[in-house]
């Protein structure tokens, strides 16, 4: 049983009312970082935490914070992303669902480490029931002093405001987040300039995920330098997976990053392994946009080595041979899915995203979408394989944000790994509307060379 | 003629106090939700323009914005809609047949209402649920594990909401 | 005057100093030639544009003599600054010609392709882009986008399906115009120019979006299907106008004025902006003071033949390495060395007519 840091309190009766989180030590980390730690010392402590963004690109949050600019007179803002839309990406929710004062706390603390008086949760349209419970949330902080002018008598002033975005995954995107904070459409900036120097409003700004703020709190009640004992490597702290597709035990998982993916994937304690006694087939370990694995790659890495759940075991082998851990959205495919019919689903997912403001993006995810449809339908060819391949190869890095990458990434990911079953709906066109390809050989060991 | 309530109007204000002085064009969002919510569940132009004014912006700047969000209707639609997530792990899950079976119950095909004005049938991407496949919003909430059984009870419960409050 | 820093960059392997804060793009138009990349979107009188269209991506191969680190990604050059020690790759880098390619295929391939009867032809910078940059057929197999209509007043013409979303209109309406009526509407792959509610465009300035626009999709309707850009004689003229600068383009055929535009430069940017009265209204010789034949400095069917021997294009007779600033013609690669698809092992002479993927494969359809 793992160590649980965000988690722990989310079931306890009540835990949703200030009363409640408060007994149960709820705030202790504002008390402690207000009184007695300066915003410098906070930065540091998360810096020797190794806390890793948790929205996906899992860059230190301890390094992006010191990037922030502080020019004399202008206000700061930090932001919290909790536009959560990767599919296969649902622990953002779990946490302001459930513990909605633990981000809250976190958000206190990071707002005074940044100097951000005015502190924006921006949260995804949908989440319509969540804005209720964090706006709840925050009232009650502030009726108990935790919030607004004067923060338990430091001199500290803060308010946390709750922005509703209305549709739109390219939101989750930094810069489109501030964007459509400003109440515009939602277009990533070209960069630079990064947030840090000129985000919201021209002024100084840090976007940080829901699940990485909320860390926030565990590292201040335990010390950085604690924190960074729980876990391996560079992959410090506790994480939370979001799991679903065919799996027994769907849900959020909170672990700490030494359990090894088998693990997390049949045992009852997380996902429970695989309904029906199917096989597993392949996996999506970290939201949509990371690659797609083969059975025979998830658990073990391409040097025959056991797959940790972390950042650095996820991608060992690179994209030719790993995945990533991304936003932690663990998406899990029996023997009986298509990969075709999977792959066409996320094409037209990011289709149907693309802001369309740069034109690899626009232009490429619609006939990506299109040409693995006809793939799916059994009218394609088999030169439309290595058409997609092209495709996806013209839209990686050439795009103003990330999600010309994510869109790029799964198809890429199912062509390198499960190019065979893209021919079979080529070469068995009748046959692959009514059967599937199956398992065939995608769970077989691999042979790994001895030298 | 569009017109927000004194109430309404209050919180219009509350809102537009949220963000930095000179940049009430950022409670834009905000402002389209309550929009929505207050003039029948979509904006007409006449909404939008209104919500223009209250901002003192471009109406075009409003257009630009109510457009580009999947949520915001710019047509009318039914009196409840069903918006059933089709993505990656929702179709892992079975959510093709969900859409199917409510088309095929309802007699509509995505993106169409009843004759009756009950019923919008709408499919969208990813709603952020995935463990809890397949699923749809309905209003404000979410409804999860949705099976043919659950389907029936939901347009149940919506059909006899509607007939008590009618 | 204050000392203004000089930042070295080599692009292309030419060396040239400019002042901090001077673009990539900027820097390379200096150098000239092939050397500046194409941009289709960026357009330096109208501030906030660039970075969409992706065709000026160029490879930074050495950051800054700093940090002499690539970058890892191309960037668009027109929204980068240069570094003081910074090298870039524009025609020199593989990858920026093979992504250059790619872009050019992604903004053509839901393009009509109706140049015979578009206006713009001959002045299109998407027809110029593809001719150097493009491939000679598609590999898009789907029906091309279409948009409702919209009218947009008596002024301009928008054919949406030839938009590629520049957003420069947007621009000029922003900032020159005090009112923008349109904007991009929808998002993705239907997002389109429009006013929503069919509002005609006809602000002060607002004929200047005909001259910014790259393509076809927003043209002079008062010209509309009158003459092909090619037959027609340009002429510097101007007129005092209590609005503008008066500083325009004729463009003539014997006497009579066809069109009025705004006097461009050989980016194809405009040099001053001129009012709708200007553009639309003075159609007549009698309006205008005539300067003398303009002369049109781009590579493209307008610049063909106007004046030859005066000004112009003139007749080339110059060697390549003359005309290509003293650079010896590219070298053709060989093509095995750089592709996965065509397998060395297959005889390319071997096989009739194009080579196409099927035939490297051998379960054939």
């Amino acid at each position: 049983m793992g160590r649980k840091l965000l988690l722990e309190k989310a079931h306890v009766p009540g835990i949703r009312s200030y009363e409640v989180y408060r007994r149960e030590g709820g705030y202790a980390s504002v008390e402690k970082a207000l009184k007695t730690m300066s915003p410098e010392a906070i930065v540091e402590e998360v810096k020797k935490s190794g806390l890793r963004g948790r929205g996906g690109a899992g860059f230190p949050a301890g390094l992006k914070w010191s990037f922030i600019a502080k020019p004399e007179g202008v206000p700061r803002h930090l932001v919290c992303n909790a536009d959560e839309s990767e599919p296969g990406t649902f622990k953002d929710r779990y946490l302001m669902e459930f513990i909605p004062h633990l981000l809250i706390e976190g958000l206190i603390v990071s707002s005074y480490a940044l100097g951000s008086h005015a502190t924006y949760i921006y949260i995804r349209g949908e989440y319509a029931w969540i804005t209720d419970i964090l706006e709840q949330a925050i009232n009650e902080a502030k009726a108990n002093g935790f919030l607004g002018k004067n923060i338990l008598g430091t001199g500290f002033d803060c308010e946390i405001y709750v922005h509703r975005g209305a549709g739109a995954y390219i939101c989750g995107e930094e810069t489109a987040l501030i964007e459509s904070l400003e109440g515009k459409r939602g277009n990533p900036r070209i960069k630079p300039p990064f947030p840090a120097i000129k985000g919201a409003w021209g002024r100084p700004t840090v976007v940080n995920n829901v699940e990485t703020l909320a860390s926030v709190v565990p590292i201040i009640n335990l010390g950085g330098e604690e924190y960074a004992t729980i876990g391996v490597g560079k992959s410090t702290g506790t994480k939370l997976i979001s799991a679903c597709g065919n799996i027994n035990k769907p849900g959020v998982y909170e672990i700490d990053m030494t359990i090894s993916v088998e693990e997390f994937l049949y045992s009852d304690e997380y996902c429970g392994g695989i309904p029906n006694g199917k096989k597993l087939k392949a996996c999506i370990p970290g939201g949509s946009s990371v690659p797609i694995l083969p059975a025979n790659l998830l658990l073990k890495t391409a040097k025959g080595e056991t797959r940790y759940m972390n950042y650095e075991s996820l991608s060992d082998g690179g994209f030719a041979s790993g995945s990533m851990m991304g936003s932690g959205g663990f998406i899990v495919l029996d023997e009986d899915q298509c990969i075709v019919r999977n792959t066409y689903s996320l094409a037209r997912f990011y289709r149907h995203e693309s802001c369309g403001q740069c034109s690899p993006c626009r232009e490429g995810t619609g006939w990506m979408e299109k040409l693995l449809y006809r793939l799916e339908k059994g009218e394609g060819k088999s030169s439309d394989i290595d058409l997609l391949w092209d495709i996806q190869s013209k839209i990686e890095g050439n795009t103003i944000c990330p999600l010309g990458d994510a869109a790029a990434w799964p198809v890429a990911a199912a062509i390198r790994h499960f190019r065979d079953e893209f021919e079979w709906h080529v070469t068995h066109a009748a046959e692959a509307q009514t059967s599937n390809f199956g398992l065939a050989h995608y769970a077989d060991p691999i042979h790994v060379p001895t030298v | 003629m569009v017109q927000f309530s004194e109430e309404k109007l209050a919180k219009v204000k509350e809102l537009i106090e949220r963000y930095p002085e000179g940049k009430q064009k950022s409670a834009l969002l905000p402002l389209l939700h309550l929009a929505q919510d207050s003039f029948g569940g979509w904006l007409s132009s006449d909404t939008m323009d209104y919500v223009a004014s209250l901002l003192s912006i471009e109406p075009i700047e409003v257009y630009e914005v109510a457009t580009f969000y999947s949520m915001y209707n710019t047509k009318p639609i039914g009196k409840y809609m069903f918006e059933v997530c089709q993505t990656g792990p929702c179709m892992l899950n079975g959510s093709d047949n969900i859409i199917e079976y409510i088309s095929k119950t309802l007699g509509i095909k995505p993106g169409e209402t009843t004759a009756d004005g009950l019923f919008t049938l709408k499919t969208v991407e990813c709603l952020g649920a995935c463990g809890y496949a397949p699923l749809m919003q309905l209003g404000k909430h979410y409804r999860e594990h949705l099976t043919k059984e659950k389907v029936d009870e939901i347009i149940a419960e919506c059909s006899n909401t509607a007939a008590a409050n009618n | 005057m204050s000392e203004i820093q000089l930042f070295k960059v080599t692009i292309d392997n030419i060396t040239i100093e400019v002042p901090a804060g001077t673009s990539i793009l900027h820097a390379a138009r200096q150098i000239g030639g092939d050397v500046a990349p194409p941009a289709m979107c960026f357009y330096s009188k109208l501030e906030g544009s660039g970075g969409k269209c992706r065709t000026c991506l160029v490879e930074v191969s050495k950051g800054s003599e700093k940090d002499p680190r690539p970058m890892p990604k191309l960037v668009a050059s027109c929204r980068t600054n240069v570094m003081d020690g910074m090298e870039v790759k524009n025609i020199t880098s593989p990858k920026v010609i093979d992504a250059r390619a790619g872009i050019v295929e992604f903004l053509l391939l839901n393009h009509p392709l109706d140049c015979p009867v578009c206006d713009q032809a001959g002045e299109c910078h998407l027809q110029d882009l593809s001719f150097e940059h493009g491939k000679a057929d598609t590999r898009y197999e789907f029906q091309r986008r279409t948009f409702p209509k919209h009218d947009l007043g008596k002024y301009i013409q928008l054919h949406m399906t030839r938009c590629i979303l520049c957003y420069r209109c947007v621009f000029v309406a922003d900032q020159l115009t005090n009112k923008r009526e349109h904007g991009i509407l929808d998002r993705g792959d239907h997002s389109e120019i429009a006013t929503l509610i069919e509002k005609n465009l006809d602000n002060d300035f607002i004929g200047n979006v005909i001259d910014v626009c790259p393509v076809g999709a927003l043209t002079d309707k008062t010209f509309r299907f009158k003459n092909r850009v090619w037959f027609l004689k340009p002429m510097d003229a101007h007129r005092n106008c209590p609005t503008c600068s008066g500083k325009v383009t004729l463009w003539n055929r014997g006497e009579e004025v066809y069109r009025v535009t705004a006097r461009k430069d050989q980016w194809g940017e405009v040099e001053d902006w001129i009012c709708n009265d200007c553009r639309f209204e003075k159609k007549q010789s009698s309006d205008w003071t005539i300067e003398g034949p303009r002369l049109i400095d781009r590579h493209s069917v307008i610049a063909q033949g106007h004046y030859a021997g005066t000004v112009g294009t003139n007749i080339p007779t110059e060697t390549f390495k003359a005309v290509h600033a003293g650079r010896d013609p590219k070298l053709l690669m060989d093509i095995h060395s750089v592709s996965e698809v065509n397998p060395t092992d297959i005889e390319l002479s071997l096989i009739n007519g194009p080579a196409h993927s099927n035939n490297f494969n051998s379960n054939k359809d």
